[in-house]
């Protein structure tokens, strides 16, 4: 994997984006931008089901009105997120944070699977009773909450502070972000 | 006000004991700063459905009077986590703040944002204007906080 984002980094646009002077925060702008479209939308989604807003309309009403926006947001978010990592591969691979981040998208991905799953089946079930079992409003909350977390973790990524080249740091964390520094290299660089 | 003394407050709020308080520690900027993003995606949210029903792309069939109505309160509850960390964001870099031209253009922004939304954006939803007047304070409203959200985003790059 390493030598992967290692050649990655060496692919010419990676150089270019991360050498260039604009493009980067042009890209993060536009990646924060999408988070909001995507976060936002499925935050209303997500309430619905718990029947805070929206209650005037049904469940596949709001899911064919709404959630397209969330994918269009999704996508946008996914191609400029890409770009992100594709700026810094070995940087982001090595990233605590961004190792959480992609273990949390894991997480709230399969949950977001198990609902749609469950939705596609019952939906029109729910609509016509006015029901949504209890389970599916559990998963609408820790929908929002496991979002929130990715978001807050991905905006730890830019911190270095668990980083490869920034040494001493424990066993543990170089275990976490498969980095083979040698600590006795930097035992002379103790309390700078 | 002359400029100097405006800059002598800008030192004040920076050396205020909620700026220093946050520059001491490692981990308090960013975590508000995490609250804050989130505070944006949660206003983001309501923007989007409001002016974009507004724009005629979402929630054709519901009146936009509704869609404000179901809105409004993640509207509100964004804004107020947005500016009750967005001020000790400032106050712990303030002198840089005063120093960054995306600071001043996402301020200007937030500041005609804010007016527009409740001044003129939700009274005029409550009247029955044409679909025109519709699109077109929908269309300000959604650009006045993209520049906000992403003049934001450059004050950390400046």
């Amino acid at each position: 994997m390493l030598e992967f984002v290692e050649w990655l980094s060496l692919t010419p646009w990676s150089v270019d984006l991360r050498e260039s002077l604009y493009m980067y925060p042009w890209i993060e702008s536009a990646h924060v931008l999408f988070i909001a479209i995507f976060f936002g939308t499925l935050l209303f989604v997500d309430l619905r089901l718990t029947g805070y807003v929206f209650k005037e309309l049904s469940i596949s009403q709001m899911n064919t009105k709404i959630l397209p926006l969330t994918i269009i947001g999704f996508v946008l978010m996914c191609i400029t997120g890409f770009l992100l990592f594709y700026a810094v591969p070995i940087r982001n691979y090595q990233n605590l944070f961004f190792r959480i981040k992609f273990f949390l998208i894991i997480i709230a991905g399969l949950n977001a699977y198990y609902f749609h799953k469950t939705m596609n089946k019952e939906s029109k079930k729910w609509d016509k009773d006015s029901f949504i079992p209890v389970g599916m409003k559990y998963s609408a909350l820790a929908s929002l909450f496991l979002w929130s977390l990715v978001i807050i973790s991905g905006r730890m990524i830019a911190y270095n502070w668990f980083d490869c080249g920034r040494q001493p740091q424990s066993e543990f964390i170089n275990f976490l972000i498969s980095c083979t520094a040698e600590p006795d290299l930097y035992e002379s660089l103790d309390g700078i | 006000m002359e400029s100097s003394q405006f800059l002598d407050i800008i030192y004040l709020l920076e050396d205020s004991f909620i700026g220093e308080y946050i520059r001491s520690s490692l981990w308090l900027f960013p975590v508000i700063q995490s609250f804050h993003l989130l505070g944006l995606a949660i206003l983001g949210g309501a923007v989007v459905l409001c002016d974009f029903r507004l724009l005629g792309i979402l929630l054709r069939s519901e009146s936009a009077i509704y869609v404000l109505s179901q809105t409004r309160f993640w509207f509100n509850f964004g804004l107020l986590l947005l500016i009750s960390t967005g001020i000790p964001l400032f106050l712990s870099e303030a002198v840089k703040c005063y120093y960054s031209r995306a600071f001043w253009i996402k301020i200007s922004c937030l500041i005609l944002g804010i007016i527009f939304v409740f001044l003129v954006r939700n009274p005029l939803i409550k009247r029955n204007i044409s679909s025109f007047a519709q699109k077109l304070i929908g269309g300000l409203s959604f650009s006045v906080w993209v520049v906000v959200a992403a003049s934001g985003r450059w004050i950390g790059f400046s």
